[in-house]
């Protein structure tokens, strides 16, 4: 992999002559940069070395890091080549927050949210930001959270929501109009109103029945993940990364856990592999029926809403069988599985499949041909490929443009390239089109699990390492070594060496990525969830302009996204 | 004219009894909820909502995303200091009398987030009537907590405000 990117990395350290290879993130080669050569070092990144995809920025207070750093703050940006394979990263120290690093939302307009977010939560400032202001946070707040000084339970009350009026007008007059002169009327929709999914604010410009400008404000579900991550063990980190993306909580528990286990470099027992793919499929499964159930409902398709949820309550009851727990299962360790699969799982999962096809097939007779439906979706917010990949579009709703990526495919993990399926792609991103690819990955991912289920190998589901996973019970009950190990292991957690690593899988809304530093203890110094709703949210108030009201509803649903993963 | 010694000529078609029990069996079964779903246990509403568990059963099953047509406030997830401020404008366009159920670990103490911007319970914001422990609680959870409501409907005068002594961090 190194010797492949030898030339953009050589090409890299001629634009920027301070900069130079640090070391490498797994495959992915972390590049120092200075502050003063970032712009045009990824200005170079994106127009001549072709890295299209902005993947995520990740701030980072090195206070009390156990390494020697020079500077208190870093940034670390992470870009994916146009390849779809190869991901560079790149750190720029931070030397005043106060001036900060200039902004690169110019270049990609994807950056916008991820930079106002780390102004949010470390007071990192962003030269010519075109709104720089706080976004997770409400405006009342005062200091930086994620801080390492700033105590974690420190609560500071917000006394009333912010009138939104200011980014609006900002929207308009680039549009040369005014909500006065133009007698235009502005319309707040949400965060309380079940199509905005109860956290996501949209205050929009009305011409009549025609959204001619909006603004979004998210950050109504932000409860602190990543803080929390701060002062948890690895393990203890699982049940918080359920509450990510809630429709699909196994897949969450997946992409950490991986994470985890690529930075204590160990391989899995092939049995925990294929349950893990199973069990992600599943869920993958599960997070398209309730996106297209709620969608459906939402314009008003009822029964499809019927036909949708009753297979995805079956397969909850699986779940509920395998992991005692219906919707935040936490049923993944680091290093394997809390359990291996029951006695009759095959038949069970047989019997949700067949359901699911079968609720599929009933809502597509109900709307696959249907005129109203189709006058509803079709050639609505549509979003072309390159604007899509600018924004850090991953997953269904990039696929729905057109662009053939998917991880499982691009970048495989977990023997995903020995499966045999098809990578769905739309027309023209519109929302019939994510719809539709969505329909059609549930019958994908029926056919993986299908052949997973044959595949299974027997044998081990935990990697054989005490100091990674827990003794079995009769072991912890009956030895002195067994009580200890399981002892050290809760108490102290997963010891990880001090290194900086991204990883990722293809989870049901795009690309799920971890950026975790560790520091040597059983805790990590920093967890950063490249979060897919978080990036496509912040397309969304551009999407829907032009459009009605009605039309906006639909476009929300059909990007499905979920607040707990986007506000973190 | 006095009709009490002349009762038993109305035979069956006249039924004697209690304003409050009338206007509490009438109000049992037509709660009619505002979900004010956030989180995770929204999802689970969603389900208990679904044909599988039918709310319907229960007579709760009119959702209103109007506060002002609804008397049961279900606070389905996480509510954040951001948040806070819109749970306390939505209970105040609540007409009397109203019920709150409190969905979950999270609107009944903060659950496992704590932290700086997650509220520690949504009692500091509105008086809750039922919580519902899990994390999220199965749908059968949820279905109880409607009974137990329904239970508490009976016992209460049905023309009083409930809880007029109730100070949220904002009255303070």
């Amino acid at each position: 992999m190194m010797h492949r990117m030898h030339i953009e990395i050589e090409e890299l350290l001629k634009i920027a002559p301070s900069s130079s290879l640090e070391g490498v993130m797994g495959d992915t080669p972390l590049i120092q940069i200075d502050a003063l050569e970032l712009f045009n070092a990824i200005k170079t990144l994106k127009e001549k070395l072709e890295f299209t995809i902005l993947l995520d920025i990740v701030g980072i207070d090195w206070l009390n890091y156990p390494l020697q750093k020079r500077e208190r703050f870093s940034l670390i940006y992470l870009f994916r080549h146009n390849n779809f394979k190869d991901t560079i990263a790149i750190e720029v120290a931070i030397q005043e927050p106060i001036f900060g690093a200039d902004s690169i939302t110019s270049i990609y307009s994807g950056a916008n949210w991820l930079e106002r977010e780390i102004f949010d939560q470390y007071g990192i400032y962003f030269a010519s930001h075109p709104n720089l202001k706080r976004i997770l946070n409400h405006l009342e707040f005062e200091g930086y959270p994620l801080r390492k000084d700033y105590p974690i339970n420190q609560r500071q009350i917000c006394t009333k929501a912010q009138d939104m009026l200011d980014e609006l007008s900002k929207e308009l007059l680039k549009k040369d109009l005014d909500l006065e002169k133009d007698n235009l009327m502005p319309l707040n929709l949400g965060p309380s109103h079940p199509a905005s999914h109860g956290t996501i604010r949209t205050i929009v410009a009305l011409d009549g029945e025609k959204i001619v400008a909006s603004a979004s404000e998210i950050g109504y579900l932000h409860r602190g993940f990543e803080k929390a991550c701060e002062y948890h063990t690895y393990n203890q980190i699982i049940p918080y990364t359920d509450r990510l993306n809630y429709c699909s909580a196994l897949m969450n528990n997946i992409a950490f856990a991986k994470t985890v286990e690529e930075m204590l470099d160990i391989e899995l027992p092939d049995r925990a592999i294929f349950i893990r793919v199973i069990l992600a499929e599943l869920s993958r499964i599960i997070d398209h029926l309730v996106c297209l159930a709620a969608a459906l409902l939402d314009m008003g398709a009822q029964t499809n809403y019927w036909y949708l949820f009753n297979p995805r309550n079956d397969a909850y009851d699986f779940l509920s069988k395998l992991t005692g727990a219906r919707l935040t299962n936490s049923f993944i360790r680091i290093g394997g599985m809390a359990y291996d699969l029951y006695d009759g799982w095959e038949g069970d999962l047989q019997d949700i499949l067949y359901k699911v096809r079968k609720g599929v097939d009933e809502t597509l007779i109900m709307v696959a041909k249907n005129r109203i439906f189709q006058d509803r979706v079709q050639d609505i917010s549509p979003i072309s490929p390159k604007k899509a990949m600018e924004m850090g579009f991953t997953g269904p709703n990039l696929r729905a443009c057109g662009v053939d990526y998917d991880m499982r495919a691009d970048k495989p993990y977990y023997y995903y390239d020995s499966f045999d399926f098809d990578v769905i792609v739309g027309s023209c991103g519109d929302t019939y089109d994510r719809l539709m690819v969505r329909f059609e990955e549930i019958l994908q991912s029926i056919k993986i699990i299908e052949q997973a289920i044959v595949a299974l190998p027997k044998g081990e589901i935990n990697y054989n390492d005490r100091s990674i996973t827990l003794p079995p019970k009769s072991e912890v009950y009956n030895t002195i070594e067994g009580t200890i190990n399981q002892f050290k292991l809760i108490f102290e957690g997963i010891k990880v060496a001090p290194k900086i690593h991204y990883s990722a899988i293809e989870a049901a809304n795009g690309e799920l990525g971890f950026t975790i530093i560790s520091n040597g203890s059983g805790t990590p110094h920093r967890v950063k969830v490249r979060a897919p709703s978080f990036l496509h949210m912040q397309a969304y108030p551009q999407m829907i302009e032009g459009y009605q009201v009605a039309d906006a509803i639909m476009t929300l649903g059909s990007l499905n996204i979920i607040a707990g993963e986007m506000d973190r | 004219m006095d009709l009490s010694s002349d009762e038993h000529l109305l035979g069956d078609s006249i039924i004697t009894t209690k304003v409050d029990a009338v206007i509490d069996w009438g109000r049992q079964s037509s709660l009619w909820p505002f979900v004010f779903g956030t989180a995770c246990c929204a999802i689970e509403f969603m389900a208990t909502a679904a044909s599988r568990y039918d709310i319907a059963r229960f007579g709760a099953e009119v959702l209103r995303f109007s506060p002002r047509h609804a008397d049961l406030l279900v606070v389905a997830g996480t509510v954040s200091m951001k948040q806070a401020p819109i749970l306390k404008q939505i209970y105040d366009q609540m007409p009397e009398p109203r019920w709150v159920i409190s969905m979950g670990a999270c609107a009944s103490s903060g659950g496992f987030y704590d932290n700086y911007t997650t509220l520690q319970g949504i009692d500091e914001i509105v008086p809750v009537d039922v919580y519902v422990a899990g994390c999220p609680p199965r749908p059968e959870a949820l279905l109880d907590a409607v009974m137990q409501i329904q239970k508490m409907l009976w016992s209460e005068p049905a023309l009083e405000p409930r809880h007029p002594n109730f100070k949220s961090i904002y009255d303070a």
